[in-house]
């Protein structure tokens, strides 16, 4: 446009007017300070606040998630740190937590059982790595054949997961402990409704102080958080995992890092849409991508776990006012503070208040709507929501559950649309010919519908196949319009075809709307 | 109301807002518009990121939380929009209103969604001649202060803004500060051919050493000008930059100062500060700004 302009209309009309001497996008145009004051400073007070928020919940989290991977809970500590220091500078959704999570936790139990926390550092490195790699490819975009069913199974699947990691905590124990949860829960949800200090204190730290007080109080011998293993009293080290760099053990932590790589990235794709939705912005996916994976390389390198994007904490991140980085660097040095120097007291919190907090996350994190609407969508919708959970959960890993929603709404995505084919005939001069006009797509899910909609027992001289307004989209359908042909021979009647080349256009493969302007009419119109 | 999208000629664009130099804004876009014999587009941009957060620290999350607060921020964010747009279309009225006074017979009036800066670079293709105050809303109780918008518009658009600064008073008399960069070369070209100034008097002035090449460079932009018709006055004095502008233009009582905007990198401007930032900040009279 502006170019246009330029040579146009520069002579006679726009006498003020000069040639672009620089061309440049927005962001380029925004001064550092301005992109720093707009990234980092725009919302200080609600950003500090929210940071302190989501770090109170993240020390449970972080320990809880520890627990399931079968680690130390400093492993994910360390790791909520640096993934959140990290994220801050290197994420491109302002305003998204990330930490360790338990859908990354969750696929590295045997890697831990078998083989060790050093393992598990070298591949968290790696997944980093993969994850950086995935930015530059441009992977992000991939996201969008992740359907919205898909994505409700996921956040169901997880949240699910997420309660069920809390059972071994709730069986075989006193009934002291059930109580306890029960009492942390009823604080949680009740607190808030306290006049003045209800909305002024988040609730999952008065659940914790409470509980924690109560079980010194009455000195009840139940299990606390010192009892699942080392806390952090350092601040964090460069410390290069202590495996052997050979093939052996690329091969043992390949398939945990692509996992966790894909994991992470779904995870963090979409709470980034979550996030960009809530704040009605948008994001960097590409650079969210490239993000996750420094992070995780600066977790590795630090002694933590692989982590991502956290969909329940950015959304209390989101409530609690918090909108830029400055939130999720502050949830993250505040949290090590707290934990370095108050690990003594972080100790002594019962894991009954952990378990309060992580069932609280799970129901946050579970979409109550996808439950009302099963009853609205289609079926095939459904489907696709609950085997994603289903599979999710019978295998404990995510990408197996995602890929499993993906590939079933494609196939019921062609299924519909080989509805969209229409085949009509007319019988012509004198009963001697017939004409068959094709309407829609021809393509492998619709081949065997096109094949059985003419009939071959009728004795004609000729049939005329119109193909004008048909579109086939891969060599099944050429394969099945063979087929028809030479069944017709066979029965001694000749075969003429019209509009071939139309009908044929479409399966060049990466047919481009975008970049031939009259495809779209080629497309749409016949 | 007159709301149109796009007018095909690119015309004068005034960034209206609730600050009190808007109306000196709309005189200075109607009288341009009037010379340029242009259209007068009357803009008001509804920036969302200037709302304030709200923020529940309770920080739990239950059944349903997420499908809740999408639900509750966009109702916030619906009645703010309203409200806000409500009260920029009538600021756009009282404006067309009082450029209208003034004989544009159709301003158009535009409200726009978003960032200041990414929507004046939408509008870019339309624009024949930016005019904005000098500080926005938040700038009026700061006294002499340069708006933190403004430095981002000049340097993204590639338009001539005319950056308005006290009361509208009719401009009669010129300076161009010329330094014989590519701006200001191009600068008065623009003032020979553009209708926006014609045959009112200019005064040259170049702050520095009074060379040989400098002398012929200033010979040279006053005779393009005065055979354009204007009444030009050149010279060179040497001294501080600014203050040597600024003690030009209350000694020969200038009305509007034209030059070349952001000449040098922002490294330079990091460490030495920028002639435009300090010019615009200290000066009483309008500026014209060119890229």
């Amino acid at each position: 446009m502006p170019a246009k302009f330029a040579e146009g209309e520069s002579k006679d009309v726009a006498v003020l007017d000069f040639a672009p001497f620089r061309t440049g996008s927005r962001i380029a145009a925004m001064t550092f300070s301005q992109k720093l004051r707009f990234e980092w400073f725009s919302n200080i007070r609600g950003d500090l606040l929210a940071g302190l928020v989501v770090a109170l919940a993240l020390i449970p989290e972080a320990i809880a998630f520890s627990i399931i991977a079968g680690v130390d809970p400093k492993v994910g500590l360390y790791a909520s740190f640096c993934i959140a220091v990290v994220i801050a500078f290197t994420g491109g959704r302002p305003g998204m937590i990330s930490a360790a999570t338990g859908a990354m936790a969750l696929l590295m139990v045997t890697l831990v059982r078998e083989h060790g926390l050093e393992y598990l550092l070298a591949a968290t490195v790696l997944c980093g790595v993969l994850q950086i790699a995935a930015g530059y490819l441009k992977l992000g975009s991939l996201m969008r054949f992740v359907s919205r069913s898909v994505v409700t199974g996921f956040v169901n699947a997880l949240a699910i997961l997420i309660f069920m990691a809390q059972l071994p905590e709730l069986t075989g124990v006193t009934w002291h402990v059930y109580a306890m949860t029960a009492a942390g829960l009823g604080i949680i949800y009740l607190f808030p409704y306290v006049p003045v200090v209800g909305k002024a204190i988040p609730s999952p730290l008065v659940c914790i102080l409470t509980l924690t007080a109560v079980a010194l109080l009455l000195g009840l011998d139940i299990r606390s958080v010192a009892d699942m293993g080392e806390l952090p009293d350092t601040l964090p080290v460069f410390l290069w995992p202590d495996v052997a760099l050979t093939l052996e053990t690329l091969l043992i932590i390949l398939p945990y890092s692509a996992a966790l790589a894909v994991v992470g990235l779904l995870e963090s794709m979409m709470t980034a849409t979550i996030v960009d939705d809530l704040t009605d912005t948008c994001s960097d996916k590409n650079r969210e991508c490239k993000g996750q994976g420094i992070a995780n390389i600066g977790a590795g390198l630090m002694g933590g776990m692989a982590g991502c994007a956290m969909i329940g904490q950015s959304v209390i991140n989101v409530k609690s006012g918090g909108r830029t980085r400055l939130s999720c660097l502050t949830a993250g040095v505040v949290l090590l503070l707290m934990v370095v120097f108050l690990s003594d007291w972080v100790g002594l919190i019962p894991m009954a208040a952990l378990v309060a907090v992580m069932i609280m996350v799970s129901i946050g994190t579970f979409s109550w709507d996808s439950l009302r609407n099963l009853k609205q969508h289609p079926l095939s919708t459904n489907i696709v929501m609950l085997a994603t959970v289903v599979v999710t959960v019978g295998t404990h890993n995510l990408a197996y559950g995602v890929f499993v929603g993906v590939l079933l709404a494609a196939m019921f995505f062609a299924n519909k649309m080989a509805h969209y084919l229409h085949i009509g005939s007319e019988l012509d001069a004198g009963g001697r010919q017939r004409s068959y006009r094709v309407v829609g797509q021809v393509f492998f899910s619709s081949a065997d519908k096109f094949v059985a909609a003419f009939d071959f027992k009728e004795a004609l001289d000729k049939v005329v196949i119109d193909l004008g307004r048909a579109h086939f989209w891969d060599i099944t359908a050429v394969a099945a319009l063979d087929k028809v042909v030479i069944k017709f021979r066979r029965e001694g009647t000749a075969v003429e075809i019209l509009g071939m080349n139309q009908a044929s256009a479409t399966i060049v493969d990466r047919f481009g709307v975008h970049d031939k302007p009259q495809a779209i009419d080629q497309l749409m119109g016949h | 109301m007159n709301t149109g999208t796009s007018t095909g000629t690119p015309g004068v664009i005034a960034c209206i807002d609730a600050s009190r130099s808007a109306l000196a804004v709309c005189d200075y876009a109607a009288w341009c518009a009037q010379r340029l014999q242009s259209v007068l587009t009357l803009l008001h941009v509804l920036d969302h990121s200037s709302f304030p957060v709200p923020g529940d620290l309770s920080g739990n999350i239950g059944l349903g939380s997420r499908e809740l607060l999408l639900q509750e921020l966009a109702e916030l964010d619906e009645k703010r929009a309203r409200l806000m747009r409500e009260q920029g279309r009538h600021l756009l009225d009282v404006a067309a209103e009082r450029v209208r006074a003034q004989g544009i017979v159709e301003p158009l009036q535009r409200q726009r969604h978003g960032d200041l800066v990414e929507s004046l670079q939408e509008l870019e293709s339309e624009m024949r001649l930016l005019v904005m105050g000098r500080q926005g809303e938040e700038g009026d109780s700061l006294g002499q202060h340069v708006g933190s918008h403004l430095e981002s518009v000049v340097r993204t658009l590639h338009r001539p803004i005319l950056v308005t600064t006290g009361e509208f008073s009719v401009p009669r008399r010129l300076m161009l500060a010329f330094d014989n960069g590519p701006s200001t070369r191009k600068g008065v070209e623009m003032l020979a051919v553009s209708p926006l100034f014609k045959g009112l008097p200019v005064h040259l002035l170049q702050v520095g050493a009074d060379t040989g090449d400098a002398r012929a460079a200033l010979d040279e932009a006053a005779e393009r000008l005065r055979r354009a018709g204007h009444d030009v006055h050149s010279e060179i004095r040497a001294g501080e930059v600014e203050a040597t502008l600024l003690g030009y233009e209350q000694e020969h009582d200038i009305d509007l100062i034209v030059m070349g905007a952001y000449g040098h990198s922002r490294i330079r401007q990091f460490f030495v500060g920028s002639t435009t930032t300090n010019l615009l900040a200290r000066t009483r009279k309008p500026l014209l700004l060119l890229r």
